[in-house]
């Protein structure tokens, strides 16, 4: 009884990981669903094969010994062995190929629509939408947005150590390596969110290094570009407009940009639009107004060994930068 | 499973191996636990150091020997330091620590003392002719933490302590091998005329 539940219970929590917008089984994209159908077929294959092999192994161990000579001859067991060892080259033959088939399948096509180049740090994400135009190029972090039904290549770098890309349910894995440029081909079916992450360990926060790939339709997908193109927004509101100041007062503009006030370091987040985005520190926490005084007040203890350091602030000064982060929308 | 087997000998040697692997392992963790978040009092307290009225050195706060000179002493903060270093830009006018348009950390002459204070006053407060105060652009923890990196890649004797790995070209010996000591054999350049008041 207590086993079935333990069991019962095992099964569920392993099927609950078959869905969900961070899935290799449930893919989104046609990269995602050329590796499913690799996964499937491996899978059947090798159950099928194991099921024989275990099937032939117990008929062998619980056969009636017969005692009569009715040993097989040389010539029958030449042809067992025989046939068992083309049978293996065959199914390992055939896998190769299925494997090399699908590689092709998730190899970048000759002229992407869209590059996007990602650029992993410890412990998140710079993401360049580049334009020849200098006008027109504008930084993020942590969120790709990506148009519904088009390739989009991924150039993939890395600033440290070696980081890897994972957004299981539009692609497979690929490696950020410092000092070279891979390329991913990313390619959302449905419009949704996808959850990726970093699967290669690169240090103390390894955990919290995620990243949101947004797939819009065509339409919306324009209408964010021109919206992230744009010059910070100018506080409106009192609370705001003073959290500016403290902003650009204080160490934050040393190491962070936003677009449109003489903040212009780059060692952290691009900040024009950290208001839009859905999440703060790599996935770690929503944005909201809360949560980013949260991390401006103490840094290392939500998220230890991370490069922002605790900027003292007193009361006031947190509450107005909040502000001011959170209307940069 | 039997015991048996093996001789006494054998047993007594395997266990002083894990022992002296257990002791080490003991050993490093003891010597440094790397503190990432360091109070906000004794933070604030770094600031509250003294110099003397020429501005060349001085006496760190009480707190700082309190904790064991982190910042000049812990691998850690020296390299936070090395990482600050290029993140703030100290290359465009310091090179490599051999100079540039500033003044060489290698030449073994410190314009104000080797003192790590000293070097937290001159990133803090600026110095004449050309180095700019990064009082506003870096938190004082980080101040010290540069002073530590700077003075380790000018200092005399190599330190025990070594930062972190850099895949960057090598163009001088690296931090722990006291890159200014080989500089500093062959004796003091002495001071530019551009380079500031000399001691």
């Amino acid at each position: 009884m207590r086993t079935g539940r333990v069991l019962l219970l095992s099964i569920i929590s392993a099927v609950a990981g078959c869905s969900g917008n961070q899935a290799a089984l449930d893919p989104q994209g046609a990269p995602a669903i050329h590796i499913e159908h690799l996964i499937i077929g491996i899978t059947i294959v090798c159950t099928v094969v194991w099921l024989l092999v275990m099937i032939v192994l117990g008929w062998a161990l619980l056969r009636k010994r017969s005692s009569d000579s009715s040993q097989p001859g040389e010539r029958s067991l030449t042809m067992i062995v025989g046939s068992a060892v083309a049978a293996t080259v065959i199914i390992i033959a055939g896998l190769t190929i299925a494997s090399f088939y699908t590689t092709r399948g998730i190899g970048l096509p000759e002229n992407a629509a869209l590059t996007i180049t990602v650029r992993a740090q410890q412990w998140w994400w710079q993401v360049i939408y580049a334009d020849p135009d200098p006008v027109l190029s504008f930084q993020t972090a942590n969120e790709i947005h990506i148009p519904v039904g088009q390739d989009v290549r991924i150039q993939l770098e890395s600033a440290d150590v070696v980081h890897s890309f994972w957004v299981p349910s539009l692609a497979g894995k690929q490696d950020l390596v410092p000092g070279r440029s891979n390329s991913l081909l990313l390619r959302a079916e449905r419009p949704g969110i996808y959850r990726g992450q970093c699967a290669e360990f690169c240090g103390l926060q390894h955990t919290h290094m995620a990243m949101m790939v947004i797939a819009d339709e065509p339409a919306d997908y324009q209408r964010w570009i021109a919206a992230q193109r744009e010059n910070e927004a100018i506080p409106t509101d009192q609370d705001a407009a003073a959290g500016k100041i403290v902003f650009l007062s204080k160490p934050c503009a040393a190491c962070h940009t936003v677009r449109g006030t003489p903040a212009t370091g780059t060692t952290g987040p691009d900040l024009t639009h950290v208001g839009s985005r859905q999440t703060i520190a790599a996935g770690l926490l929503e944005t909201t107004r809360g949560s980013l005084a949260a991390w401006i007040a103490d840094p290392q203890t939500l998220k230890p060994g991370n490069n922002m350091p605790m900027v003292p602030l007193n009361s006031v000064e947190l509450r107005n930068i909040s502000a001011y982060m959170e209307s940069l929308k | 499973m039997t015991f048996g087997s093996i001789n006494d000998t054998r047993w007594s040697i395997l266990a002083t191996c894990l022992l002296v692997v257990a002791g080490a392992a003991f050993l490093g963790w003891a010597r440094e636990p790397r503190e990432l978040r360091t109070d906000p009092p004794v933070v604030a307290d770094l600031d509250r150091f003294r110099l003397m009225s020429d501005g060349i050195s001085g006496a760190p706060p009480e707190s700082y020997f309190a904790e064991g000179k982190p910042y000049e002493s812990d691998a850690y903060n020296l390299s936070q330091g090395q990482r600050l270093y290029t993140w703030f830009g100290c290359q465009s006018c310091h090179g490599d620590g051999r100079g540039n348009v500033g003044p060489s950390f290698l030449d073994g002459w410190w314009l104000y003392g080797p003192e790590t204070v000293s070097i937290v006053a001159s990133i803090r407060d600026g110095r004449p002719h050309g180095m700019p105060a990064f009082r506003d652009q870096m938190t004082i923890e980080q101040i010290w933490q540069l002073a530590g990196y700077v003075q380790t890649i000018g200092a005399y004797s190599a330190k025990v302590a070594a930062t972190g790995r850099r895949d960057d070209r090598y163009t001088r010996p690296a931090e722990n091998r006291a890159p200014a000591k080989i500089l500093f054999n062959e004796g003091p350049v002495g001071a530019h005329p551009d380079q500031g008041p000399s001691p």
